[in-house]
């Protein structure tokens, strides 16, 4: 890896470039899926090239290969700098790149068990006994369960003198009851929908789920919600579960953050954000409770955010983004925070794979705990819809007005949880929402949750984030405006 | 120019070959698929990202006594062929039988289609650097602001397998996309073609410009329920939602908004879609996942849903004859139509205009999620260009609504259908769809801007 890298800076500075970096990643999946009783997808992938970043004429390039011969590399480093200098026709300002000093490291996370070691039939027998346990339920009529695993090993240099090399284990699992009856189809997931949990952990994130066990209950919650109560239409308090909040969080919180996005550099797709630049320490964007940080590293936990360095060898960071209710801080880049005048990158330029150029994204944007014990939270509500695991969501391309809709719900009626509710939905305008926010449980209730789908780019790229949450409370949001005729 | 990356049919076939002779499993299938990608990327009326990428991945199936499994890799020395055949036949060896598993075919008659356009496969970063730089130029000088891409791709395609089967498929890709906006409002246009000699960056540029322009100082009008005039990117998106509930697994599975309504009227008579890869304005293999030809299939005849799509397993199940639609083997999903084609009207977007009395024109939609799927009601945003129209006239630009429409009744209630077109838009694949003027469309709040 080291020498293709070489190769890669080298050439790059021969033919022009003022800066360059090069990433080589081996990327290794495997996906094994069931479905009513059985093997879905079984399959393996391996993916390994380099990916070559340049400035030169003042502008950037990139260029990818999976041709690792010094020939192929060299290439590919030739073919950056031309597309930097075709890039340099229509630049409007040199690149300018926040400084960064050189770092030579190595880093690994967390893992206990290697997944890939683990027998795939034995990974298949866990799926197929929760898929039994599914369908022993009368009413299913649909059952599936799923486990991915990911080996990223990757080396980064730099013509500054940066060599880093790292490895990345994540492992999620999960399992889907459907149910259609009537006119209408119903699903729980376990413990959470896109696949279910997802960390950067090993095989024992697996074993610690127990999908076997929690199959039955899945079912029946998902039977029971075809005779269930509608969500009714108003306003009222909602106390989100954690898994919910968390993608809450990512969409209202960690997306309009992105400082590429707030600088316009997303507008064609992604989108803008509503934080512009003079919102920094002035906004309110909650109540005081509320406090959340975009936290790379490992103390924080094994998220799908978590890592020793970004993908343009800056070393893992916690920014503040919400201090007491008060906005304090962006996801930026090297080139984003010498645009704004900071003095240095925070860290989040992530790449999905070696072909693709690393652009700012989520690390892990968690809701740090608060204070309430869950029993107590559910004892001290008077009047509420409790909402758990996240069915639908959509929000504007400036991250402000959003629309959720969970799986199941229940009623909370003078400290107790009550009747199930069926076709749950909350909306708003995300300041107002985060500031209405009046109850987060404690460090107990508080779920690192992985949300392994989140795309950005173009061309489009999928990342996985990290988002911690407890259950939290909610007053005067908007209920039931998905089903309202 | 840059160079012609193609591969051809004659190499990918003895790198098939010599994969399958590395298999001793019952039967082999290799996929190979060459991929050459650039991406030139624009914002603040200046080149930010300039990408360009060259992958190959060779991916082997085995069948190993009624099992089967895959593995890929984009590694293609012999050590690494040999790995990874050797890592499809382990996978498939250690898990159930499979009930369902079908032999893999001999050679199929595929229809030739021509979709490569040399001119597009050997563009260079500078060719689409100087159309940015124009469009960018005029944008400045308007004072407005453009972000956008303009890429173009090349991509081949081989499958073949250890029953002798071999087919090949190419094709390039162009595509120009642009947003440009103003304090506070914004307007956007995309195409794309497998011809570069199709796009035209400037006019795209023009168009999305005078959006801009015409949705200055946006209104705020009262959510509730109103005739929309949906451009064909805003269609695409909401329709391209339906793609799925047409597979013969998702019925299977009592998971499509079509579980027991096969032949039941459900839609208005002017709603005719087909799949139809062979369309003149598609782009696709003419052989699906499995190898199979595909089929053109009536999927809504005047409203009323007919036929579903089938992969060899689905079909066989289902006792329906496959339709050339299947996924790559093994999957939990089946089969899906990729190539949806509305039948469209004559109706031009200025004909639904004039012919409104009060009512939105809608020039693209955002993050659509679907939130029921039974009733199929979806939600999600409008964006870069929403328009009161009233008295038969645009009268300007208004802040972008939240939908929350059933697809059962938005196309119940299509009262006029424009030209069917290739429509490009962001949440789902390119299909033929016409611009629709559909009353009583729900919007259910109203955003900021």
């Amino acid at each position: 890896m080291r020498d293709w890298a070489n190769w890669a800076i080298d050439t790059a500075k021969v033919r022009g470039a003022t800066f360059a970096d090069a990433r080589v990643m081996d990327i290794r999946h495997r996906d094994v899926s069931t479905k009513n009783g059985d093997v879905g997808n079984l399959s393996e992938s391996e993916s390994l090239g380099i990916g070559i970043r340049v400035i030169a004429g003042g502008a950037w390039g990139f260029a990818a290969t999976d041709r690792l011969t010094r020939e192929g590399v060299q290439a590919c480093a030739a073919e950056a700098v031309a597309i930097a200098k075709a890039s340099a026709l229509a630049k409007t300002h040199d690149a300018v790149l926040a400084p960064e000093g050189p770092h030579v490291d190595t880093w690994q996370g967390p893992f206990i068990k290697d997944p890939f070691r683990i027998p795939v039939e034995r990974q298949i027998d866990v799926l197929l006994a929760a898929d039994k346990e599914m369908r022993r339920v009368k009413g299913v009529t649909l059952a599936e369960g799923s486990m991915s695993f990911r080996r990223i090993e990757q080396y980064y240099a730099s013509t500054e003198g940066s060599a880093i090399h790292q490895l990345k284990m994540l492992s999620g699992a999960g399992i889907v009851a459907t149910t259609f009856a009537g006119s209408e189809i119903q699903k729980r997931s376990y413990p959470n929908s896109f696949g279910g949990q997802h960390m950067q952990r090993g095989y024992e994130l697996v074993e610690s789920l127990n999908l076997v066990g929690n199959a039955q209950r899945i079912a029946e919650e998902s039977v029971a919600l075809h005779s269930a109560a509608q969500c009714p239409e108003g306003t009222s308090t909602i106390i989100l579960e954690s898994a919910q909040l968390g993608l809450q969080i990512h969409e209202s919180v960690g997306h309009p953050i992105e400082l590429d996005r707030v600088l316009g550099m997303e507008a064609n797709f992604a989108g803008l954000s509503f934080l512009t630049l003079d919102k920094l320490r002035t906004l309110r964007y909650g109540s005081d409770i509320v406090n959340v940080v975009a936290d790379a590293r490992l103390e924080h936990g094994p998220g799908l955010g978590t890592f020793g360095y970004d993908d343009e060898g800056v070393p893992a960071q916690c920014t503040p983004i919400i201090t007491d209710g008060l906005f304090t801080g962006y996801l930026s880049n090297r080139e984003t925070a010498a645009a704004i005048g900071e003095k240095r990158s925070g860290g989040t330029m992530r790449t999905e794979s070696w072909s693709n150029l690393p652009i700012i994204r989520m690390t892990n944007i968690s809701l740090l705990p608060g204070s309430w014990k869950y029993d107590d939270l559910i004892a001290d509500t008077d009047d509420a819809i409790l909402m758990s695991t996240n069915r639908s969501w959509s929000i504007d391309d400036h991250r402000y007005q959003f629309q959720f809709s969970t799986e199941i719900g229940w009623e909370v009626k003078n400290g107790k949880i009550g009747r199930m509710l069926k076709n749950p939905s909350y909306s708003g305008i995300t300041t107002e929402f985060w500031g209405s926010c009046d109850a987060i449980c404690s460090r107990e209730h508080w779920t690192l949750w992985g949300t392994p789908n989140c795309g950005k780019g173009q061309p489009m790229q999928t990342m996985g984030t990290g988002h911690g949450a407890s259950p939290s409370r909610f007053r005067n949001v908007k209920i039931g405006a998905a089903f309202a005729k | 120019m840059a160079a012609d990356h193609r591969l051809g049919p004659g190499a990918l076939r003895e790198l098939a070959e010599r994969i399958i002779k590395f298999s001793d499993a019952d039967e082999t299938e290799v996929d190979i698929g060459a991929v050459t990608d650039a991406l030139t990327r624009f914002a603040n009326n200046t080149i930010h990202q300039n990408v360009a990428e060259q992958n190959l991945t060779v991916s082997v199936r085995t069948v190993v006594d009624g099992r089967t499994a895959r593995a890929t890799t984009n590694k293609t020395d012999d050590e690494s062929l040999r790995r990874v055949v050797r890592a499809a036949a382990d996978l498939a060896r250690f898990q159930p039988k499979n009930p369902d598993l079908l032999p893999m075919l001999k050679q199929q008659k595929t229809q030739k289609v021509a979709r490569f356009f040399p001119a597009t496969a050997t563009a260079m970063p500078a060719e689409r650097a100087r159309a940015v730089a124009r469009v960018c130029k005029a944008t400045a000088t308007a004072k407005q602001t453009a972000a956008g891409i303009f890429s173009t791709a090349m991509v081949e395609t081989a499958f073949a397998n250890s029953r002798g089967y071999f087919a090949h498929y190419e094709q390039t890709r162009a595509e120009f996309s642009v947003t440009i906006m103003e304090k506070d409002s914004s307007g956007w246009a995309k195409a794309n073609s497998p011809n570069i000699a199709d796009i035209d960056p400037d006019a795209l540029g023009a168009s999305a410009s005078r959006k801009a322009t015409a949705s200055r100082a946006p209104k705020e009008i009262p959510p509730g329920r109103y005739t929309v005039i949906l451009e064909p990117s805003a269609v695409l998106d909401l329709v391209g939602f339906l793609f799925y509930d047409f597979a013969g697994t998702a019925v299977l599975d009592q998971r499509s908004m079509f579980n027991k309504r096969i032949g039941t009227k459900l839609f208005g008579d002017n709603i005719t879609i087909c799949d139809d890869v062979y369309h003149p304005l598609q782009l696709g293999t003419p052989f699906d996942g499995e190898g199979v030809p595909r089929e053109k299939v009536l999927l809504v005849d005047r409203g009323v849903p007919r036929n579903l799509v089938y992969s060899r397993a689905t079909a066989k199940k289902m006792k329906k004859q496959p339709t050339g639609h299947g996924f790559s083997l093994p999957n939990e999903y089946g089969e899906a139509p990729m190539n949806l084609v509305f039948t469209g009207g004559k109706a031009s977007v200025d004909e639904m205009v004039r012919s409104t009395e009060r009512g939105i024109l809608v020039t693209r939609l955002w993050y659509i999620r679907e939130v029921d799927p039974y009733e199929k009601i979806l939600t999600g945003m409008t964006r870069d260009g929403t328009f009161l129209v009233e008295n038969g006239k645009i009268s300007g630009g208004i802040r972008n609504f939240r939908f929350n429409q059933s697809m059962i009744e938005m196309l119940s209630n299509v009262e006029m259908l424009g030209e069917a077109v290739r429509a490009a838009g962001e949440e789902s694949f390119e299909m033929v769809v016409p611009a629709m003027k559909v009353r009583g469309f729900h919007f259910s709040e109203v955003t900021k801007f």
